[in-house]
């Protein structure tokens, strides 16, 4: 087959896309900033959902789906996450045959483990790197394309822009080497951006420090969309750092781990030395069912709201304790080593004291992103596209937006970059086939002249009085500041102004390095311009959206719930029917009875619920839509509001128990 | 205290063919910090300890949690990742060398894509057949899964050739973290397939037999991998290989 495809990024996404082209046997060019095996996946520790029900607890796809949809509350395209949780079992199988040392029970079956969101074991891992062992099991498939050479590795290269021709498709890229900051344009008929999430516009986060979000932030300001970026996941347990925020893994929690402070918030004894009876095991007992492992965004904002809002947090400062201690989570210490041993070396090395032995200290801490570039929903066929509004650029992974919702929950992001990789790279071989032609030379000098004039421009800053590094320490914070667990729309606003403002500053860095070899100062300078645009989607986003959704919590909009003893079964009321027939109409759909029917014998809802009720339909109907950011030169970002599908059930209330 | 402070002493180097040479730098010290957080002050205000302004130091980092293996250098003489080197465990001075075993592309910054090329030469990689559904792998005793999964927490970060005396200019060792993949991949049910392939390698030059057993690899690896039990077991597939071959031939 004639055509070439251009991969950016060698995360899993990436990686997966990559193996899929080259099966087909089309050539692939595949760019990253670094080593492809150092790429940010490898930091994934806990493992990948797959419903395979192998611990006979009647697990299934279809709850995989509502408890993905449910979880995201229901701002995920509906028939992707079907297909990727259908499709899920059979990826854990591949990568176990690709040797992802996944671990085991006793009989020689993968073992799986419970993740938060769930009620169910579901999650596959290989220690508490599993994360790492699948990308290293993508990685050597990869190179074994690039030994039989069907894959060019293009590493510490560092993806400038997407080349467009007249009609607006994309028809390659420029990418600039690292090492000697050479820029060189790039054809191809086909391209998928795969760099993974914007950790760095938030300053310290969990991600690696080569998750600025710049390639995203590239082709958004060249026409891509940008879809939901105020949905931003605060993971609740990191152990936080002067230089980044060390993730501390759910399965932490999902093996036993529990969530707790003193009592008395001026008790300083030794954390083993506190009985049971002096400790407030807060998320247990407000959530009995679901317990330590509610929903990410749950947790964060009840350990945020523990030791901002009431001042418990230990010795008063932001932290909460997260006991695995075999004492308290009833486990055998060498099996949690086994399983969790990645995570203990981590805390052991870092905060220097022993999981095993004393409770961790662990914060909330930005981990990840739920938005990202805008790909559009299932064709006719009810095929996945990964393709993006520009012709010819697709993207898979975090980058893009679309199977989380507003939330994703633990262990669905390796799923969701593995399966939006394997789908991208066919999307693409067909799309190559179909797009066979070559576009003119001058496509591809202009961008390249472009380009290269960007460069002399960043190059030639060094009059100025600020330092890169330091705007971008002041990005981090305001962006963290207002733009992460709890968000008011004052100070969204003020945000907004503040993005502007340090806009307007970076053309006032002083780079400092005007030299050829490996110019980091020059590199970050050009990125943090693109951290700061990226910014701006995320924040007009949050702005916009008057609601509390998934990890988007803006309590000047919260509903009133009713008290416990009040709560009762959305489907028993009015307003619920009443919207679900509604939905069916538009949808063209007839969900099924479970959705809509609540079983035999189940208590009419009291006033005060379907009077919540009535208000949750009036959100839903107001706010149950897709953010779509356009860039502006010079502006705040454009925002629009559209419609999701769902095809496959209706939204419930997402209160967990 | 408030006023304490980190002192360091960095190997600079403006380019792959320049001469390299040393400046010294000083940063408010912060509680937990490791090597990497200083370095990042430094960047923040980049003046050297007599007050010299100078362009910002390079160095190479990517998760900073001891899993990417990316921001290996020498500190105080050691071969270790700067994200896990927690300066309140260092002697001050705080020295910070590239390694010496790879070409220098700037300050503390090295190409060690040679590693990835050994990976390709000892064909690291199960040969699956396809990526379509084709049902579950073979069951996986617990026991060999453990013992997989120690050799493949290997990050690449290349600690274990900068501290070996055999890896160097002159000779084509292909040194310890690949034999530690070719002992992985030779476990693996459908991975030991290529076993020939592998051992041809490694009794070829630069293969297992140019090992000196100084045992360097295995106290500096920071994942703790026990590459010295994988150049046995190499060394040992290696001898029935070169029987088989003999009786064959």
């Amino acid at each position: 087959m004639s055509g070439r495809v251009i991969i950016v990024g060698g995360g899993l996404a990436g990686l997966a896309a990559t193996i899929k082209v080259a099966e087909a046997g089309v050539p692939v060019d595949l760019f990253s900033v670094v080593p492809v095996k150092r790429s940010h996946s490898v930091c994934a520790q806990g493992g990948i959902n797959a419903a395979k029900n192998m611990k006979g607890e009647g697990d299934h796809p279809d709850i995989h789906v509502t408890d993905t949809l449910f979880g995201g509350e229901y701002l995920a395209d509906q028939p992707l996450v079907r297909r990727m949780c259908d499709e899920a079992p059979n990826i854990i199988d591949l990568l176990d045959r690709m040797g992802v040392t996944f671990n085991r029970t006793p009989e020689g079956f993968l073992d799986f483990r419970r993740f938060g969101g769930t009620l169910h074991n579901r999650t596959a891992f290989a220690g508490a790197t599993t994360g790492q062992q699948l990308m290293y099991a993508l990685d050597e498939q990869v190179r074994r394309y690039e030994a039989a050479s069907l894959v060019e590795k293009y590493e510490y290269w560092e993806f400038l822009s997407a080349v467009k021709d007249g009609e607006g498709r994309c028809r390659g890229i420029a990418a600039m080497n690292i090492w000697d900051r050479e820029v060189k344009v790039f054809r191809a008929n086909a391209v998928c951006i795969c760099t993974g999430g914007p950790g760095m516009v938030f300053g310290k986060s969990t991600n690696s420090v080569i998750n600025t979000g710049a390639a995203a932030s590239r082709v958004w300001q060249q026409g891509v969309w940008y879809a939901n970026g105020e949905f931003i996941q605060v993971h609740p347990t990191s152990i936080p750092g002067a230089d980044k925020l060390r993730l501390i893994s759910e399965s932490v929690r999902g093996e036993g781990g529990r969530v707790w402070v003193p009592r008395n918030p001026a008790d300083k004894r030794d954390p083993v030395e506190i009985p049971d009876s002096d400790r407030d095991y807060f998320l247990e007992t407000k959530y009995p069912k679901y317990g330590n492992l509610v929903p990410r965004d749950v947790a964060t904002r009840e350990i945020f709201s523990v030791c901002v809002d009431e001042n418990r947090g230990i010795n008063g400062e932001n932290m909460v304790y997260l006991d695995i201690t075999p004492a308290r989570s009833g486990k055998d210490g060498e099996v949690l080593e086994r399983k969790l041993g990645g995570v203990f070396e981590i805390y052991r090395k870092f905060a220097g004291d022993d999981p095993i032995q004393r409770p961790m200290r662990i914060f909330p801490g930005m981990h990840y992103s739920m938005g990202g570039l805008w790909v559009s929903p299932v064709d006719g066929g009810g095929q996945v596209r990964q393709k993006t509004n520009v012709p010819g650029l697709f993207s898979a992974g975090e980058v893009e937006f679309q199977y989380l919702g507003a939330n994703r929950l633990g262990a669905n992001s390796l799923l969701s970059c593995i399966f939006g990789g394997f789908t991208a790279g066919p999307r693409m071989v067909e799309w190559i086939a179909s797009h066979p032609e070559e576009a003119d030379e001058s496509v591809y000098s202009d961008e390249l002249k472009r380009q290269n004039a960007e460069n002399d421009k960043v190059l030639g800053m060094n009059s100025g009085g600020e330092n890169a590094f330091a705007l971008h320490r002041e990005l981090g914070q305001a962006m963290t500041a207002q733009c992460t667990v709890v968000r008011r729309n004052e100070g969204l606003r003020q945000l907004m102004d503040k993005l502007g403002e340090l806009e307007e500053r970076w053309s006032d860095i002083d780079v400092n390095d005007a030299s050829t070899p490996v110019n980091q100062s020059f590199a970050f300078t050009r990125a943090l311009f693109d951290m700061i645009q990226l910014a701006k989607a995320m924040a007009k986003g949050a702005l916009l959206r008057d609601e509390c959704r998934g990890a988007h919590y803006k309590p000047d909009f919260d509903l009133e719930k009713p008290e416990k003893e009040q709560l009762g079964d959305h489907r028993m009321t009015d307003a619920y029917k009443g919207f679900v027939r509604e939905l069916e109409a538009k949808h063209g759909v007839e969900y099924d009875a479970k959705f809509k029917e609540a079983p035999a014998g189940t208590a009419p809802a009291a006033p005060e619920f379907q009077e919540y009720m009535r208000n949750w339909v009036e959100q839903q109907k107001r706010w149950s839509k897709t953010t779509l950011a356009t860039w502006k030169p010079n502006a705040e970002p454009d925002i629009e509001f559209r419609d999701v599908v769902m095809t496959c059930e209706p939204p419930k209330p997402r209160i967990y128990k | 205290m408030a006023d304490k402070k980190v002192h360091l002493i960095v190997k600079r180097q403006e380019g792959p063919d320049s001469a390299p040479y040393w400046e010294e730098f000083e940063v408010p010290h912060t509680p937990g910090m490791n090597v990497i957080s200083a370095l990042m002050e430094t960047r923040l205000n980049p003046v050297t300890r007599d007050g010299k302004r100078v362009r910002p130091v390079t160095w190479d980092s990517g998760c900073l949690e001891e899993v990417c293996g990316a921001c290996s250098m020498l500190i105080n003489g050691r071969p270790r990742q700067s994200c896990s080197a927690l300066v309140d465990n260092l002697e001050q001075p705080i020295r910070l060398e590239p390694f010496s075993k790879f070409p220098v592309l700037r300050d503390l910054m090295v190409d060690r894509s040679p590693m990835f090329e050994a990976l390709k030469r000892i064909k690291a990689w199960v040969p699956v057949d396809g990526t379509y559904a084709m049902g579950p792998a073979e069951k996986i005793d617990p026991a060999q899964q453990q013992e997989m999964y120690k050799y493949s927490e290997c990050m690449t970060c290349g600690c274990c050739l900068e501290a070996c005396p055999q890896y160097n200019d002159s000779s084509a060792f292909v040194g310890a973290s690949a034999i530690g993949q070719a002992y992985l991949f030779n476990m693996n049910p459908t991975g030991k397939t290529l076993k020939d392939d592998r051992l041809d390698e490694m009794m070829g030059p630069g293969g297992v037999v140019d090992c000196g057993n100084a045992q360097n690899c295995v106290r500096v690896c920071p994942k703790g991998i026990p590459l010295t039990d994988a150049i046995a077991a190499i060394g040992g597939q290696v001898t029935l290989h070169a029987v088989k071959r003999l009786l064959r031939q």
